[in-house]
């Protein structure tokens, strides 16, 4: 793993707090002089994941570029809740075209500042898992292939909340969402479904393919600048719970996310040119059930009855995950 | 406005013999329109292409419908496409004075063409064995460019010198040199030919 | 300089003298040669500096166009038919943002069944996406429309599609005068972007825009658009002194001043109109035409004033809207609505269904006649209805 991820057990707590470090280690947000890229008086939902990590991830984007940075946004809330006219809260250069088209926007402002010698400027494209994973997927992959000089962040909530929580292919199993409803024997979204972009970005053999989430943000601005200190298509998962379509509450954003990982059914790991090159250890091992019962779009695996087959099908998956990324140190006999 | 057509299959340059005629006619100074019949056709499927040469601008868009001159660059073409249909559609609207130019080894009669060839004026049908030709001199049997050196000679319309440069501008190289022999070798044939041809 | 060559070589290389810095493009029939052209002349060097990219589809296609010209780059790509269809959120999108993308269109037909020959149904399904829209009748005009068109499109941030006719023209040797690089720089300066993404001065470009403000925002594309029928008259003028040679602008009148029957009609088939045309008037049928090159703006005050009270009109169209009619038709009555001027419809050549001299001329002879039904079908198979449908077919044929 490249980036040296800084905690402090000591306060107990995991936050950016970073006065002890030696400047240049400090977090971006730490700087009083951080772009602000996405900035206040946008109308995202209290607790929003997507908000939070977009800011962290174009922050960091704009220091290692020296602020020269283009940005191409896909439909969907990030894009929705920033750009009420005649208000934005964008304080970068900022595109956004359609849902399904932000990678191959990308590519042609690339195409551009390329045709321009412009190579100090750089290009991100961002979307949310439905704008990267489902209607963006054939651009996403035309971009990969072709290689060409874009780093495309997905902020993955696991669906597509801004037309009001609807399954994608990034929903996970039992999730329930309003086109996956808990009905029937099988509540909410069917096992053996879906896909995980990150997988699809390295058999495409790119420079860099990363995830993370908004758990662990020093982590995302490392994977980050990691990423701008490379050329050709870059691609970056971040896991950003939703309140709103996980049923959570506000403050519990970032807990959630740590639950993810923790529990290993998010892996964050990161690869080059399709191989994984490191991963971020599980320190605690939490149960899938820590993780579910705190989500009301999981309520139905636990009320009115308990449903432990599915809970154990879930269990199976982040185990699965944990064994294929070596998520566990095994510790010495 | 003289219309040309031109039948053969896949593979064969049909598309590029028109497109080479109008080249060949622009270099003499006419106007020249040259089109395909807009397929998808596949190697060895039927092709028609079109050429038109005028002295003034053309504007006409529809395919040739009456020609003054049909180029068949595979005989089998000429077979009736359904039985009892009397025959095929290669000389539809050919016109009473047009010509008529065959890629084959054999004589037109034998071809059950003798009726057609009588029609028409003397002098005005022949057959040329182009393939052959360019076997001889290009080694591969493509009997597009041959063709429009016998057309050249059949009409009288274009010079071979005016064809041998829109064909080496099209194919570089020994391909190039090769058809443009083959091309000068069907010209000198249709040329013998006529030279023997009884006097209308 | 005068060359013989293909209608499509003919675009890519007077494409290429407008200096597209960045050329996106997906293969489709019959617009394919025009890509592979300018793939050609980039890989060449010859087209330098430019970007080609090949994308995963047409609505990458577009989209990799859009963030281009955002980024200020002139950008340029071409399509046809399902490939036009399948891109039409992102033309929406290019014209809603102001992007001054120009397009070929080599025109063909829509499926199912599918087809891959020629008609108008393609740009005529995107005649409200906000694009201006330039049909050629020949390959001079379909390269010089591009010049034109670019200028065009960049002087009012307004995209621009450049019309012909597939296969008919993009596949047709013909004389072509292909512009001179000196003459298309003298013409078309550089691209200077009214906004662009710029690190140095960051706007936000393609915000949301809500009821309080979307009204204005379609009526100012609206008024902008109608500068294009006071631009392109004195672009082609201009285009006139610097190229020496007529460019079209909104209409091309022929023969129509003294005749009793006008056909209007877009694109290659105004050829073979005006070769029928001659041949009436040689037989004392006084048959005139105008040919309609920019259809989106619409020209209503150069058609009203091209005709007058009396004149028999026929829009042969080469496509049309099941259910309802003409396309081009609903154009003309709304501009000739207080005009005295009866208009018939004839749908000719669907899907590369040839447009021939003798059919139209029984056409025409039928409405000079005032005896063409006001929605007709040239050419259409009785017999073969009857077999296709099992039945009995309703409606008019020429």
């Amino acid at each position: 793993m490249t980036a040296q991820r800084v905690k402090f057990y000591q306060t107990g707590s995991f936050a950016v707090g970073n006065r002890l470090l030696e400047p240049d280690q400090r977090s971006v947000q730490a700087d009083a002089g951080r772009t602000d890229a996405i900035t206040c008086g946008h109308r995202a939902c209290q607790g929003c994941g997507e908000a939070l990590g977009a800011r962290y991830v174009l922050d960091a984007a704009m220091r290692v570029t020296g602020g020269n940075l283009v940005t191409v946004n896909a439909t969907g809330c990030l894009e929705v809740f920033s750009t009420p006219y005649p208000e934005s809260a964008w304080q970068v250069a900022w595109l956004h075209s359609l849902f399904g088209n932000a990678p191959a926007v990308a590519a042609g402002v690339a195409a551009a500042l390329a045709v321009k010698g412009r190579t100090d400027v750089r290009v991100i494209g961002q979307a949310g898992d439905g704008g990267t994973v489902d209607i963006g997927f054939g651009c996403l992959s035309g971009l990969f292939e072709r290689n060409d000089d874009v780093l495309f962040v997905c902020y993955d909530n696991q669906g597509y909340m801004n037309t009001g929580v609807q399954r994608s292919a990034a929903t996970p199993p039992a999730a329930r969402t309003t086109t996956t409803p808990v009905v029937d024997a099988n509540p909410g979204n069917r096992f053996g479904q879906g896909k995980f972009a990150p997988f699809i970005a390295m058999a495409h053999e790119i420079p860099y393919v990363a995830t993370a989430t908004v758990a662990d943000l020093r982590d995302l601005e490392a994977k980050v600048q990691r990423a701008m200190g490379l050329h050709g298509a870059r691609y970056l998962h971040v896991l950003v719970p939703c309140p709103l379509g996980w049923g959570t509450a506000a403050s519990q954003t970032i807990r959630i996310a740590r639950l993810a990982t923790e529990s290993g059914l998010f892996p964050v790991f990161e690869a080059e040119h399709g191989r994984v090159t490191g991963v971020s250890p599980i320190r605690r091992q939490a149960p899938v059930e820590e993780y579910l019962r705190q989500q009301n779009r999981y309520r139905h695996l636990f009320d009115p009855v308990r449903r432990d087959d599915l809970i154990a099908r879930i269990q199976a998956r982040a185990d699965r995950t944990i064994r294929r990324f070596g998520l566990i140190e095994k510790k010495e006999p | 406005m003289f219309q040309i057509r031109i039948h053969g299959r896949g593979g064969q340059g049909v598309v590029t013999a028109a497109e080479l005629l109008s080249i060949a006619a622009f270099a003499e100074g006419r106007h020249a329109q040259a089109f395909p019949s807009f397929g998808s056709e596949r190697t060895g499927a039927p092709v028609v292409a079109f050429c038109r040469l005028d002295d003034r601008p053309i504007r006409l868009r529809e395919p040739v419908l009456e020609p003054d001159a049909v180029i068949v660059q595979d005989a089998t073409l000429l077979r009736p496409t359904q039985p009892g249909s009397g025959g095929s559609e290669v000389l539809s609207g050919l016109k009473p004075a047009g010509f008529l130019l065959v890629n084959t080894s054999v004589d037109l009669a034998e071809l059950g063409l003798a009726e057609v060839v009588a029609r028409l004026p003397s002098g005005h049908a022949a057959a040329v064995p182009a393939t052959l030709l360019a076997r001889t001199h290009v080694g591969r049997p493509v009997p597009n460019a041959v063709l429009l050196g016998a057309f050249a000679a059949l009409t009288g319309l274009l010079s071979i010198d005016s064809v041998a440069a829109a064909i080496v501008e099209r194919f570089r190289g020994p391909v190039g040199e090769g058809n443009v022999a083959a091309a000068r070798a069907a010209y000198d044939h249709v040329m013998g030919l006529r030279s023997h041809a009884p006097a209308a | 300089m005068r060359q013989q060559l293909e209608g499509s070589q003919a675009v890519a290389r007077t494409v290429a003298r407008c200096r597209p810095e960045v050329v996106c493009a997906y293969p489709i029939s019959p617009q394919t040669h025009i890509v592979e052209g300018l793939s050609e002349l980039v890989a060449s060097g010859a087209l330098t500096p430019c970007e080609f990219v090949n994308v995963e589809s047409e609505f990458a296609a577009m989209s990799v166009a859009i963030g281009a010209s955002a980024a200020g780059a002139r950008a340029y790509t071409a399509t046809a038919s399902q490939g036009l269809l399948f891109m039409a959120e992102a033309l929406w999108n290019a014209s809603g943002l102001g992007l001054p993308i120009t397009m070929t269109v080599a025109n063909r037909a829509i499926g199912a069944p599918i087809n891959i020959w020629n008609d108008h149904s393609d740009a005529m399904s995107l005649r409200d996406c906000g694009w201006i829209q330039l049909y050629a009748r020949d390959n001079q005009e379909a390269a010089d429309l591009h010049i034109l068109g670019f200028r065009l499109a960049e002087q009012l941030s307004i995209p621009v599609m450049v019309c012909m006719d597939g296969f008919v023209l993009t596949h047709a040797f013909e004389e072509v005068d292909v512009a001179e690089q000196g003459l298309v720089d003298a013409y078309l300066p550089p691209f200077r972007p009214r906004q662009v993404l710029d690190p140095a001065a960051p706007v936000t470009i393609g915000a949301m825009v809500g009821p309080e403000a979307f009204t204005e925002v379609r009526y100012l594309a609206h008024e902008n658009h109608l500068r294009a029928l006071e631009a392109i008259p004195r672009l082609a003028e201009e285009f006139a002194a610097v190229f020496g040679r007529a460019c079209a602008g909104l209409i091309s009148p022929y023969r129509s001043a003294d005749a009793e029957l006008v056909v209007v009609a877009l694109g290659s088939v105004l050829g073979t109109v005006a070769e029928v045309i001659d041949d009436l008037r040689d037989n004392g049928v006084r048959v005139g035409a105008l040919g309609i090159t920019t259809f989106r703006p619409f020209p209503a005050a150069a058609v009203r004033d091209a005709l007058r009270d009396g004149q028999r009109v026929v829009a042969l169209e080469r496509a049309f809207s099941p259910g309802g009619g003409g396309i081009v038709t609903q154009d003309l009555r709304a501009a000739l609505s207080d005009r005295d001027c009866p208009i018939s419809t004839v749908v000719a050549g669907l899907g590369g269904r040839a447009v021939t001299r003798p059919s139209l001329r029984r056409m025409l002879v039928e409405a000079t006649a005032g005896s063409l039904q006001p929605l007709a079908f040239l050419d259409l198979d009785r017999e073969l209805l009857g077999r296709v449908s099992g039945g009995r077919v309703s409606g008019g044929a020429a």
